[in-house]
Order: C-alpha cells, then structure tokens, then sequence
C-alpha cells in the first residue's frame, strides 16, 4: 500500500495515479512592478484571483505592488479589488477574497529610488515571516523595456535576486524583447548577469493560449493531419494576426517600432515554429525549444525583399461604421513618421519537410477585423475526374487553427452540392472550443503566471529563440528603413495593394480570415 | 429555447423529433462530447437536472434525465426534448411508466450519441451494484452519492463491495481540494515522516470515512476519526516527526465553517485558505474531466469496507 519511495518527490500523499490533485505552487510570493499600469490591473491581478479561485495559489501567498502613487496597502488592496470585480473570469467569492487579501502589500518609489528596494526588501523578508512565503519571489517587470536595466540592477543591488537555501527568485519580462538582434543581446546580458538563466520568464502571452497549445495536440496527438503535414500536400501556409483597433493611446511605445517588430518578431514566427517544428522527443522544455530553434534556424528570407514583402500604414477610413483617424492623425505621432501599422512577409523553411512552401506572415492594425489564425493550405487535387465546370467553385482545401477570436479549427473542402447536376463547392467543418469545452478556458496569464511559479518553463521562449527571431527578422527591417514612408491603406480593408501583389506574383492570393 | 413534448412515444421518435427541433434552431449537434445519463425520481429531477445542465457547460453533452414511474398502468414512454440556443447540447426529460421502467436501457440505447463516452449519475438513491445496472452497463463513468442516501455509511460500504472500474462517488470528488491541500502542505516539508494522522466531521459523513481510507492508506498510519457538528469536515490534522531541517509538528487544516479554512504548519504563520463546499454542479464537471476508471478511487474505497466494528 505504501509506495512513498517510489515517488522523486518523497511526498506520500502524492502519487502519479492520481490526476484529480492539481499542482499547487509552492509558499510564495509576486511582485509586480509597473502595478498600476494596464496590463497589471486588466489581466495580471485578475489572473492571480482566478487562480485563487481554482485553488491553485498557495495559503499564504503574498502579492507586493510597487509603484510611483503614495499608496498604502489598504488603497492598493481597494484596487485590487476593484481590478478583480470588474476583469476576473471566475465569480467574486469572500474567501478567495479573504485567503489573498492578508498578503497584499504596496512599496512606494521610482526604479532608481535606493529607499524604495531597500523598503522593498524589507516588506519581502517581513512577508516570509507573516505569510510563510519562504524567500521564494517572482518579480513581474510590467514597466516599459528602457526601465528593465534599471530595474534588474536596483535587484541585484539591493539583494533581492539571491535566493538562500533552497528558495528560488525569478524574474518575468514581457515583450518586447529589444528592438533588433544588438539590443536584444544586451537585454540578455543585462538579466542574465543578474539572474540564471531558468529563473528568467520572457512572457509571450500568445503561447499560453490554449489554442496555441493546441497546435501541437492536433499535430502530434492526431494520426489524421502529420501524413500530410508537408511539401507534398502543403502549397503554403499563411499566418494572419490582425487587429481592427488602431494605436489608440499608445504613440509613445508604437512609433519608430512598427507592426514587424512588435508582432511578427514575437507571436508570428512562435506560432511559425509551432506550425512548422518535428515533433519534440518529449514535451518538456529543453526538448520543444530544441525543435523551435532549428526551424528558426532554418528559416530564410526572400533574396529580393521588394518583391516578397509588403508594408503600410493606415490612412483615414471607415471601419465598422465608424469614422477612425489614420495613423499620422493620432495623437503624439509626428508627420515625419515612417512606422509602419502592417506588416507582411513571405519566409521559407530550408527543410526536407517545407522545401518549396512558402509560409506568408502578415500583420496589422485597423484591419478588417480581429483574428489570429493559422491556415495551412494545400495542394489542389492532381486530377479531377469532373467537368472543368463542375468544379468552377471548388478552391483548394485548408485547415485552419483560429487562434482568436471563437477559437478551433476549421477544414474546408469540396462537396457536392445537391441537386441532378455534378456541381462542386467548397464547405466547412468547424470545431469550436467554447462548444466542446468549458465556456470559459483559463485566460493565458493565469496559465503563465501558475507556470513561473510552479518553476514550468515549456512555454517560454528562451533567449536564443528571440535572438534567433531578431536574426530573421533584422535584414527586412533595415532593408525597409532606406524605403522613406510606407504605402497607404483605407482603414477597414485588408491592408496595402502591395501586400496583394506580393501573393500575386507566387500566384497565390491571401485568404479573408 | 424549443420544447417539445412528446407523449406514449418510442425511442425512435424521440430521435426524429430531435433532429427536426435541431434544424429548426439551426444549431448541429457539433461539438457533443458525451452523453450523461440522470437516474432519478420526480421529486428530485429538477435540481439535479439542473446540476447536469450547469455541468454541461464546461463539457457539452446530451443530457437524458430518466424518470422511472413503476405502477400497475400500461407501460408508457412520455418525453420532454429540450434544445437550447444558448447552451450547446440538449436535454431529453424520458418519464417511463409501468412495466416499461424497468426497462430503461431500451429506451436509452437508442438515444445515445455516437462514438462517445456514456456517464450516468444516481443523484440519490443508486443501484446496489452500479456497474452490473442495465444503464450502468452503457456507461464507462458510474457517480453515485453517499452523502445522499438515507443511510451514508451503509450506502458507502456498499459502493465498497461493490465496486468496479468506473464507479465513482461524489463523496469522493468533494475530497478533491482537501486532498490538495494536505498533499501540497506536505511538499513543502520533503523528508518529514506522517506519524498519525485525525480526521474530525459531522457524524456520518461519508467523505470523511474516505479521507481517512486515503491517509491511512497513503501514510501507512492509523487515523483517528473525531465527531464534530460540522458541516461537513472540520478538520484534518497530521502529527509530522519532522526530518532533515524539518521541526516536528503537526499540519493542521481546519474549516470550521464550510467556506474558510486555516492551514497552520510547524514554524510557518497561520494561513487562511478558501475552501468552500462545492456545488453539485462543479462537483460533476470534475468527475467528467475524465472518464477512465479512477484507480485511486478504487483502493481507496475498498479501505472503506464494513469491518465488525463499523457494522
């Protein structure tokens, strides 16, 4: 009955048998920086109640805010609150309530305020003695990227990147991740000195998407789709991320990084390396990186970047009934600009496996709507033993991961259309998550957050991928900043006739997603 | 929302008028991925069809809710088709009068989605041996409830000799968050050695005989059982010998409340911990999660067979 020792962790009550025990991190606690901005009070501190609520946060977790307002714990646990009401995924209960809210603390300062980390290192080893978060603390840095260098340093300063004895320190960075190959190895650098390298999370939150993930299920865990998962079915794969929302209020961080930087770099070559990959030996994390980075590694450009890629910006429009300013009317964008809004891109993969197949990236803001998919299109049937009539309406079969919105797969293929005569069209067979799944998935970051604290890296890009994504990424950028302003299109429409051209002279055209 | 009612019908018709209703809708039976199957009486079939529906959320499904009506009249088979627009799935309410109630399966059979797990649930009074039931027999996942029974403990000793690969009980799924408490408070002290262990609940509580089957059997230690008011548990404590850099002590979780506990571990603060008693509803969207036969129920229930001093 006993089988204690045959468990790595010692623990009795543990056993691999039994799947209905969830894993609950360990005593712990987060601290975020830059807690008062957006992303904090919209999808960071909601994701921490969520996860309270799914009892997965530890008893006795700890949550430290630190920001420039002069707040005391109470005020920062009212917004808290307020954050939770209004953004949460799971209903509002008094005990999950309860269970956060002794732990909550708030440190007033500036990065560079000496005072502020020492009180902050304080409030930690304080929050280790009254909450029993033994030394272990994740360090969110929710600020803008010129802050980070700041930041880490004043963490390694002040002590707070040691961990004594068995407690761990770890540090999260969002994207993006520099803003060429140089900057982003100096970022590396930066962190690196500070913290090792498995206590350092870069969040890409599309990869806690449960769609995303799925890539790899429909991939790997399905017979039906890897046998023709290659050149000799695939003509080509797009991959689409686009956006109807314009900068809004966002001049500040947008201009002078543009659409490619600040999408394709991240979230289009990830879900790229997702879709293209072998299958990792195993799913643990060193073996899914290994598999990314020799298809990032594999990936080349276009020799003529004119022909192969496209770029705009978004002109004055109409969308969805509304009129919108273009982009050099926003507010805080110069007339000089040369951002650009959308992004496109032809790559190729120099495997057996894609030799010939061009995959197509493209990106934007104020598109016609929000969608994020990836769609693999295949060959055409080599002989049709219909009329040439018959099949007039008949397009090329695809296979589409929605990735957002109404998230699933779709598959679209010809069928006859009733009737005496032999008439073929295409139609579609859907699959939606929120029909076969729970109406509400976890939200990425509750996904991530639980992962940095439960010390589960598998979803994280690793330093050599950025790098590696900044290489592929570099010479079309640089080959774009001697071009002067990109071409216009109407806001609302799918982007700039060039990027029509572009699959026009593959013979292609894009899908509308 | 359409309704349709369907009265002295057959299984067959039932099937034909759901595929009309669903075309009316417009929505398809995409997306479906079981059939749950409720056993129950009259009284009781609103609330536990409620339960099912609020279930199906998280795992859409075909909800057949069986209400068996034995008498002397003719056998009689009325149904109740529900297909909802804002839920996927749908609900058939099948009420089985006379000799027909014993004979449910016949109805049930042909009502079943294709190519896909069968779950049935007894919400109160199951079948002395669930998985030799007619509509046990269609199903892979059998969830009955001690706790519902008129008589808990007597119902659990017979789910425990009874038991076969697919049964489960309810009773054990409101364990789930105890248990995971108690097994991450003990991650957190790696080496230390169980050397008794307590559990104190309302008299009759079902969950808590199985608590204790689980710890006993786990960490090799007699457990002690203490009665309390409730509800339900109140508290569990683990007396820890200590071990490399662990102080001795004892684990203490307690809740005395139903909502809030406390977890207080040897030279750690006093921590509250949210832990309220589940609705039916997320108690069943746990057991659905997976449906092959749950091996640690298993050993765990038959720790709970009747001895001569619980009889």
């Amino acid at each position: 009955m006993r089988r204690d020792s045959e468990e790595p962790s010692g623990n009795p009550l543990r056993d691999p048998q039994d799947r209905r025990l969830p894993r609950i991190a360990g005593p712990c606690g987060l601290v975020i920086f830059g807690v008062t901005g957006d992303l904090s009070r919209k999808k960071l501190m909601p994701a921490v109640y969520d996860l309270a609520n799914r009892g997965l946060l530890p008893p006795g977790f700890a949550l430290v805010g630190f920001a420039r307002r002069d707040w005391a714990d109470q005020d920062f646990a009212q917004v808290v609150h307020e954050s939770v009401k209004e953004h949460a995924r799971t209903p509002f209960r008094e005990e999950t309530w309860k269970q956060l809210a002794e732990g909550f603390r708030f440190v007033q300062g500036d990065f560079d305020d000496d005072v502020a980390f020492d009180t902050l290192r304080k409030t930690i080893a304080e929050l280790d003695v009254a909450r029993g978060t033994s030394g272990n603390h994740a360090f969110y840095l929710s600020v803008p990227p010129k802050f980070f260098p700041n930041v880490v340093q004043q963490l390694k300063e002040h002590g707070l990147a040691d961990s004594q004895g068995g407690a761990w320190r770890r540090v999260v960075i969002e994207k993006p991740f520099g803003h060429d190959l140089a900057s982003a190895q100096e970022l590396n650098r930066i962190v690196d000195e500070v913290f090792p390298t498995g206590s350092v999370f870069r969040i890409d939150h599309y990869l806690g998407k449960e769609t995303v993930q799925n890539i790899l299920a429909l991939r790997f865990a399905n017979q039906l789709f890897e046998p023709i998962w290659n050149a000799n079915y695939v003509d080509h794969v797009q991959i689409t991320m686009a956006e109807d929302v314009g900068i809004g209020g966002r001049a500040g961080y947008y201009d002078g990084i543009g659409a490619a930087r600040d999408v394709i770099q991240n979230h289009l070559l990830q879900l790229l390396a997702l879709t293209a990959m072998e299958e990792p030996v195993s799913f643990e994390a060193h073996a899914l990186r290994t598999e990314k980075q020799k298809i990032l590694s594999a990936v080349t450009l276009p020799d003529d970047l004119d022909l192969h890629s496209a770029r705009g910006r978004y002109g004055a429009g109409w969308q969805g009934g509304i009129h919108v300013p273009g982009y050099l009317q926003e507010e805080g964008i110069t007339r000089t600009s040369t951002t650009e809004t959308f992004a496109a891109l032809r790559v190729d993969v120099e495997t057996r496996r894609w030799a010939g197949v061009p995959f197509y990236l493209r990106t934007g803001k104020r598109l016609g709507r929000r969608v994020t998919e990836i769609a693999v299109m295949f060959k055409r049937a080599p002989h049709l033993p219909f009329t040439s009539t018959a099949t007039e309406e008949l397009g090329a079969n695809a296979l589409v991961v929605r990735v957002q919105p109404d998230e699933g797969v779709t598959v679209r293929f010809g069928s006859k259309v009733p009737g005496t005569a032999m008439e073929v069209r295409d139609v579609t067979m859907d699959f939606a998550y929120g029909e076969s799944f729970t109406e509400s998935s976890p939200e990425a970051y509750e996904r991530l957050i639980l992962d940095v604290l439960l010390g589960d890296p598998p979803l994280f890009p690793r330093h050599e991928e950025v790098e590696l994504s900044w290489q592929i990424l570099d010479p079309v950028i640089e080959h774009w900043e001697t071009l002067g302003a990109p071409e216009t299109y109407a806001a609302g429409t799918w982007g700039p006739p060039s990027a029509d051209e572009m699959l026009a002279r593959d013979g292609r055209t894009w899908r509308r997603p | 929302m359409t309704t349709i009612d369907l009265t002295d019908t057959s299984a067959s018709a039932v099937s034909s008028a759901l595929i009309n209703a669903r075309r009316a809708a417009g929505n398809q039976a995409v997306g479906m991925v079981l059939t749950f199957v409720v056993v129950v009486d009259e009284a009781t079939h609103y609330d536990a069809m409620r339960s099912a529906l609020d279930a199906g959320r998280e795992h859409p499904s075909r909800v057949l809710v069986v209400i068996t009506r034995p008498g002397r009249g003719p056998a009689r088979l009325d149904a109740e088709i529900r297909v909802a627009d804002s839920r996927p799935g749908d609900t058939i309410v099948l009420r089985l009068f006379g000799e027909l109630a014993k004979h449910a399966d016949s109805v049930v059979l042909p009502l079943l989605l294709p190519d896909t797990p069968v779950a049935v649930w007894w919400p109160s009074k199951a079948p002395p041996v669930p998985g030799e039931d007619p509509l046990g027999v269609l199903a892979q996942r059998r969830i009955t409830d001690s706790a519902a029974s008129s008589q808990p403990i007597r119902a659990l000793h017979q789910r425990a000799v009874s038991y076969q690969p697919g049964d489960t009980d309810l009773a054990w799924t409101r364990l789930t968050p105890w248990r995971a408490l108690l097994a991450a408070a003990l991650d957190q002290m790696p080496g230390a050695t169980v050397t008794a262990a307590t559990v104190e609940a309302e008299r009759s509580n079902p969950s808590a005989e199985i608590l204790g089957s689980w710890l006993g059997g786990r960490l090799g230690v007699e457990v002690t059982r203490r009665a309390s008011s409730g509800p339900g548990i109140t508290l569990v404590q683990m007396t820890t010998s200590g071990g490399p850099n662990i102080a001795p002590g004892d684990v203490v979780l307690s809740r005395p409340d139903g909502i809030l506990a406390q977890l207080d571990l040897p030279g750690g603060p006093i921590r509250p911990v949210a832990l309220r008693r589940r609705e039916t509803a997320e108690l069943l969207a746990e057991e659905l999660r997976r449906l092959d036969p749950d091996d640690v129920y298993a050993t765990v229930i038959k720790g709970c067979a009747p001895t001569e001093r619980s009889a």
